[in-house]
């Protein structure tokens, strides 16, 4: 009789173990990343961050007549660069290559550097930062104080063209900005090298995909800002049921970039910019 | 003896079931899920056009490993002129892909570390979500898998099906899988893989010279090529597909799109057999064969008269201006009972 419970209870461990194993991980790599965080050290920042007003905008995938209110916060004008993380991860080793632990990247965590410290060769000290994870950028922002920008405040601002807060009417907006992700390896250059946009936020499309603090959040479920579509399906033509600009070919792509990407995930051409609360509220 | 009498009935009775279900249903479905695949799995082979597989005969059904890699690379659209195209294998259209009814596949998306965007494939002769879509979603430098069953004989076009797809499809990323029926297609002389697609370009601001997909064309469905297997001049001059008098040649065309549909005809010959759509459904003498954006067709014919054959879409502006044409060489002894010229000239 013990045993038939003992092995009912190893079963029902069993099951849901198997069931949950992807939630798990991230809720064990979750729990371990605020408990690493106690522990990060503040390294320091002259990034400038621009004053974004918020506002109200039309997500890319929504509902037509549902808009999302963004709250004012500050941006950082520029992505991270290479050797920020670099002081970064010398002031916190254990988020240095040969110590990061597995469940916080894969293994392609800071490929080509030389070593914990070097940088890779040939790299531009002021290139953006890539091959990091999320929950690497996550403790990035951590250590100069800030945070990574939700994804509603980064496509916030990437509404903007040079010369007007939202350019998602004009044609040419979501052309040029396609133009620019079929070119490839263009995260081997400096930032701020182009003109920033309407905010004064540089490289925006031009170098790497960026982290947002709730990438994943297009694939939730029940979503309470647009409860009559649960199932968003992004593939195929499905894609184009649930967005609100069929046209926007760029915001497809960073939406498919997206979707594609886990937590641990390092990527040549993916890199972030971190982000900050404010409480000002009319600056500009 | 009781006992012998009642396996023997039993043993009938499965027979006769087995045989009901057979010919019962439309289709073969379900005996194909519940056919076994023999072995370890191995590596397929897998070709670019216009090369298909070897058949698979009468062999019975196997696991096959299927290893694709996405890609985003400059190439040689018409002429000396370059486009960005996005591949499977690194060829438009990507590597055929050859298996049989019943055969278990494990197929292995990588897209390359210098890869853009994610990219994934959704396979026609896949049934399941988004054909594998959802599954093989790989992002850059990644890799993704997933293992079907081969359960219905036919030509299916596969292709990426990730956003915005008529891009991914403009670039070139679609190919072709053909599952044979139980026994292998019946034997021909020669195999041949042709597959259209439309290309809408402008010039790269990037890069002088390059040409790049252009959104509102494909949107206008107003194509500047219009394309046999992503290049001009693919089946032209050297490249041209061959075949003796006498021979039977078999075509496995694909239509990736990502709009038109094609008129597609082979100047000077009829098709004996079109496997309608690609399907089970073989129609004879056939003219001209429709294929959709997304289709194919199987159309065979037998070389009776030695010369060059113009392969077109009979959408003949696309044939004419686009680039959709390529040309099969026969050659061999003439055969004047069935092709002479020269027989009425006008008398002085």
């Amino acid at each position: 009789m013990k045993v038939l419970i003992l092995l009912q209870i190893a079963f029902v461990v069993l099951f849901y173990s198997c069931n949950k194993q992807n939630v798990k991980l991230d809720i064990s790599a979750a729990n371990e990343s605020k408990l690493i965080s106690n522990t990060i050290h503040s390294i320091s920042s002259d990034v400038k961050m621009v004053y974004i007003p918020g506002g109200e905008y039309k997500p890319f995938y929504g509902s037509e007549y549902v808009l999302t209110k963004v709250a004012p916060f500050l941006v950082d004008e520029r992505a991270v660069t290479n050797e920020e993380f670099l002081a970064f991860v010398k002031a916190n080793p254990q988020w240095s290559k040969s110590n990061i632990k597995k469940i916080f990247a894969d293994s392609t965590y800071l490929r080509d550097w030389q070593s914990d410290t070097e940088l890779p060769k040939n790299a531009k000290p002021d290139a953006p930062i890539c091959f990091v994870s999320w929950f690497a950028a996550k403790a990035y922002a951590q250590s100069v104080g800030k945070r990574l920008p939700t994804l509603d405040e980064w496509e916030f601002i990437a509404m903007a063209d040079e010369t007007s807060p939202n350019a998602r009417a004009k044609p040419e907006y979501s052309s040029n900005i396609t133009s620019l992700y079929l070119q490839k390896e263009r995260q081997y250059y400096s930032v701020k090298q182009s003109k920033p946009n309407y905010w004064g936020v540089y490289n925006i499309f031009d170098l790497i995909w960026e982290w947002t603090d709730d990438f994943n959040s297009v694939l939730t479920t029940n979503d309470s800002r647009t409860g009559q579509y649960e199932d968003k399906d992004l593939f195929c033509a499905g894609s184009a049921t649930s967005s609100t600009d069929v046209l926007n070919y760029a915001a497809f792509m960073r939406f498919a970039l997206r979707v594609s990407v886990k937590a641990n995930y390092t990527i040549a051409n993916l890199g972030f910019r971190c982000a900050k609360d404010t409480s000002i509220n009319n600056k500009k | 003896m009781t006992n012998k009498l009642i396996m023997v009935s039993f043993f009938m009775a499965v027979i006769f079931g087995a045989c009901k279900s057979g010919t019962n249903s439309g289709n073969s479905s379900q005996s194909a899920i519940d056919m076994i695949a023999e072995g370890e799995p191995k590596v397929a082979e897998v070709t670019g056009a216009p090369k298909v597989p070897a058949p698979v005969g009468n062999r019975g059904p196997k696991k096959w490993i299927v290893n694709l890699e996405t890609t985003e690379m400059e190439g040689v659209i018409a002429d000396s002129i370059s486009y960005t195209f996005w591949t499977f294998n690194n060829t438009v259209p990507g590597s055929f892909i050859r298996v049989r009814v019943g055969d278990e596949v494990t197929l292995n998306l990588k897209n390359a570390a210098n890869s853009v965007l994610p990219h994934n494939i959704d396979l026609h002769a896949v049934t399941g979500p988004g054909g594998g879509a959802a599954a093989t979603t790989a992002a850059p430098g990644k890799e993704a898998s997933f293992t079907f069953k081969a359960i219905n004989p036919g030509l299916y076009v596969y292709h990426c099906a990730a956003p915005p797809v008529p891009m991914h499809i403009g670039n070139g990323m679609y190919g072709l899988i053909l599952v044979e029926p139980a026994g292998g297609l019946p034997k021909v002389d020669k195999e041949y893989y042709i597959m259209q697609g439309d290309f809408y370009t402008k010039t790269s601001a990037a890069k002088k010279g390059l040409l790049e997909f252009d959104n509102d064309k494909a949107v206008a469905e107003n194509p500047d090529y219009v394309l046999f297997n992503g290049k001009k001049g693919s089946l032209l001059g050297a490249n041209m597909i061959e075949a003796k008098v006498g021979e039977t040649v078999r075509l496995f065309v694909g239509n990736g799109g990502p709009n038109l549909t094609s008129s597609f005809h082979v100047i000077g010959e009829i098709f004996d057999n079109v496997y309608l759509e690609g399907g089970s459904q073989i129609s004879h003498n056939i003219q001209t064969t429709m294929i959709p954006a997304g289709g194919s067709a199987i159309v065979e014919f037998k070389c009776d008269v030695p010369g060059e054959y113009v392969i077109v879409d009979h959408s003949l502006s696309r044939a004419f201006n686009k680039g959709a044409i390529g040309k099969l060489k026969v050659t061999g002894d003439a055969n004047p009972k069935v092709f002479q010229a020269g027989g009425a000239v006008t008398k002085e």
